[in-house]
């Protein structure tokens, strides 16, 4: 069977996927119910699943509504992403202690055994590819990141139920998964059943899903995933222009929404924790009452003071120089840090901002008074955009 | 023992405080041992009625300062300390004692003992850094043990402690915990409190009480902002704010904003026909 085949499968053979994954000694693990979300956890087979879960996403809010919808995949992503998976937000780097005059020191293996993800969305696969970028390119890529993403097996699954923060079609990673993943599902369920269409992105997914029961699928198959998949692309709740972004930004960095955006942002680094692509770390050395020395690496947000601590001050001491650095680094300086945006419009800084902060709309009324905010221009007597309290 | 060789001596001292954070330094149970060989606890009353006399290389000092004599006191024990570290919300902000200096003089002695003339102190809870120089504040309610182990650690090993100022919410994120405040919609100060915890709270779908004081830096105005537009009352907004810390500067500002200087808890108990 090659790549291009789509074979179909029911949620008997979804169950034999994950049994048949955890055989080729993965561990499963898959959007799961938790504490009112729909956040990553361990999954032992469909029954974990969130069956009939849907999200009501807007700024600053989420709430999970149950009905007796049969499908398992009718939601968008939750808060989490699968970023913690292959970059755990505390790792232990190294520790060290002295024994008989010498240091001894010692690097922690990668722990656990291959994760297979199932139902991730094609927003987060491309969050992923950017983080890969990032942490993953040589000569300077992370070991730990690079072992545990190589052995991730990823069952992707196209996004049918976009949420109110999603925008993945303007930044193009989405509804449909194009690529970066091992199988790609469709979940459809009409008159003909409730069913999943499968591809293999690659020859351990194609041998995987030569092992489960499958047929082909028909053209009304094919035909009802476009269908689904334009229905997602109209369902989207937010939009962000992306027509010269990084430019538009670049020259409006004096732009008075810089202020209205900080009167609001608590800067409690809600944003930078659940992007699926902020990459950001701070690598401390503390010692124990034994004297063992122990590197410890967290993740870290530019919303903090410290993290632009140099030579005894905070660079960026307001908080409308982080909200600056933050939201120009994700859509204009990224391109030319790592030659692509590190946005994938999933929507998560929207949803988990607790007071609602959209940078949609930040970039679209930045965009409304273009031009006249550039380095070394003066905000005083410019027009001012709409302001906005929280939510 | 210090890289020199010298073991330091550790003096704890207790002024208006309720004692959990002295506490913890016993709550440090797998580490106790390694701990009292690498320093010697000079005067810590908790541990053992033995004192040594100073000068002690490192003082930890608990409480605030609520009475004449203890603000002399802390004059006493700040000369006798190379360094002196404060530890928990007493220490650092005043603590909940701290709320009688949003009332009248003798408001609150008067609602809570039944005679108050035997009472001898001040009409103020302060920090200690409000009378003495403090090389290290410690916050928390109580002081986290593993935080309180670092900032000893690091005193010995003369480093400075790892003790981040940011806040809760991204320990939330690293624990995996699912937002109360978005999720569920309940009240929570997490974004504008210092992390340090754990995240405790959340963990269990609860909002931060915020027991470490403020975050490094904070907008209280926009978190109440959202607070309110989310059916909180300004009243109940203040309250939130009225804690542990309510004298930490950030919190205490908020909650004059948002529910005046009288103190919500009496105003609390005298519409409810509270025992004057």
């Amino acid at each position: 069977m090659g790549h291009d085949d789509v074979v179909v499968i029911d949620d008997v053979g979804l169950d034999g996927l994950i049994g048949a994954l955890r055989e080729a000694g993965f561990e499963p693990a898959g959007p799961v119910v938790r504490d009112g979300a729909i956040v990553p956890g361990a999954i032992r087979g469909v029954g974990d699943l969130p069956r009939g879960w849907h999200d009501r996403q807007a700024p600053g809010h989420y709430r999970l509504v149950h009905s007796d919808d049969r499908r398992y995949f009718a939601w968008a992503v939750g808060p989490a992403s699968w970023k913690a998976a292959v970059f755990p937000p505390v790792q232990e780097v190294w520790r060290a202690w002295e024994r008989d005059g010498a240091l001894v020191v010692s690097e922690p293996p990668v722990a656990g055994a291959p994760m297979a993800v199932i139902g991730a969305r094609p927003c987060e696969l491309a969050a992923l590819a950017v983080l890969d970028g990032v942490l993953g390119r040589p000569p300077v890529a992370d070991p730990g990141y690079e072992t545990r993403r190589e052995r991730a097996f990823l069952v992707v699954v196209d996004c049918a139920e976009p949420g109110g923060s999603c925008f993945c079609t303007s930044m193009g990673t989405g509804p449909a998964a194009a690529d970066g993943f091992d199988l790609a599902l469709t979940e459809l369920d009409d008159e003909a059943g409730h069913r999943f269409l499968v591809r293999a992105g690659t020859d351990r997914g194609a041998r995987v899903l030569s092992a489960l029961a499958t047929r082909p699928a028909t053209d009304a198959e094919l035909g009802a995933r476009e269908d689904l998949l334009e229905r997602a692309r109209a369902a989207m709740g937010r939009s962000l222009d992306t027509d010269d972004l990084p430019g538009l930004l670049a020259r409006n960095l004096e732009h008075p929404r810089w202020d209205e955006v900080a009167a609001r942002c608590l800067a409690c680094g809600n944003c930078t924790s659940v992007c699926p692509t902020c990459f950001c770390s701070d690598v401390r050395d503390t010692t124990d009452v034994t004297g063992e020395v122990r590197r410890t690496r967290t993740w870290a947000s530019c919303f903090d003071l410290d993290h632009s601590y140099l030579h005894g001050n905070a660079v960026r001491s307001s908080t409308r120089a982080r909200y600056r650095q933050w939201m120009t680094h994700k859509l204009s300086t990224w391109w030319d840090q790592f030659g692509m945006s590190g946005c994938v419009g999933c929507g998560r800084c929207i949803t988990w901002c607790p007071v609602g902060i959209d940078l949609t709309e930040e970039a679209a009324a930045i965009r409304a008074s273009d031009g006249t905010f550039g380095p070394g221009s003066t905000a005083a007597g410019a027009p001012t955009g709409s302001a906005r309290v929280a939510p | 023992m210090t890289p020199g060789g010298h073991t330091p001596s550790v003096a704890v001292w207790k002024f208006a405080s309720c004692d959990g954070c002295q506490l913890s330094i016993l709550d440090c149970e797998e580490e106790l041992l390694a701990l009292a060989t690498t320093v010697r606890m000079a005067h810590f009353t908790e541990m053992s009625s033995a004192e040594v006399e100073g000068p002690y290389d490192l003082s930890l000092v608990e409480g605030s300062i609520t009475t004449a004599a203890d603000a002399a006191r802390i004059r006493e024990v700040r000369q006798a300390s190379r360094r002196l570290v404060t530890i928990g919300a007493c220490a650092t902000a005043g603590g909940i004692q701290g709320l009688r200096n949003f009332a009248a003089a003798g408001q609150y002695a008067g609602t809570v003992y039944a005679h108050p003339e035997y009472l001898v102190s001040l009409e103020t809870s302060t920090p200690i850094a409000d009378h003495v120089a403090v090389d290290f504040e410690l916050h928390g309610c109580p002081v986290d043990r593993r935080q309180l182990l670092e900032v000893i650690t690091a005193f010995v090993a003369g480093r400075r402690p790892a003790v981040p100022g940011h806040s809760v919410c991204q320990q939330c994120k690293e624990r995996g915990n699912v937002c109360v405040l978005v999720a569920h919609g309940t009240p929570c100060l997490g974004p504008v409190t210092r992390t340090g915890c754990g995240a405790l709270c959340p963990a269990v779908g609860r909002g931060c009480f915020g027991c470490f004081g403020p975050a490094a830096t904070t907008n209280t105005a926009a978190l109440s902002a959202g607070l309110v537009a989310e059916g909180s009352s300004p009243l109940d907004v203040a309250r939130l704010f009225r804690t542990f810390n309510a004298g930490a500067p950030a919190f205490r500002d908020e909650a004059d904003a948002r529910g005046g200087a009288v103190p919500v808890s009496l105003r609390t108990q005298t519409r409810q026909g509270g025992r004057r």
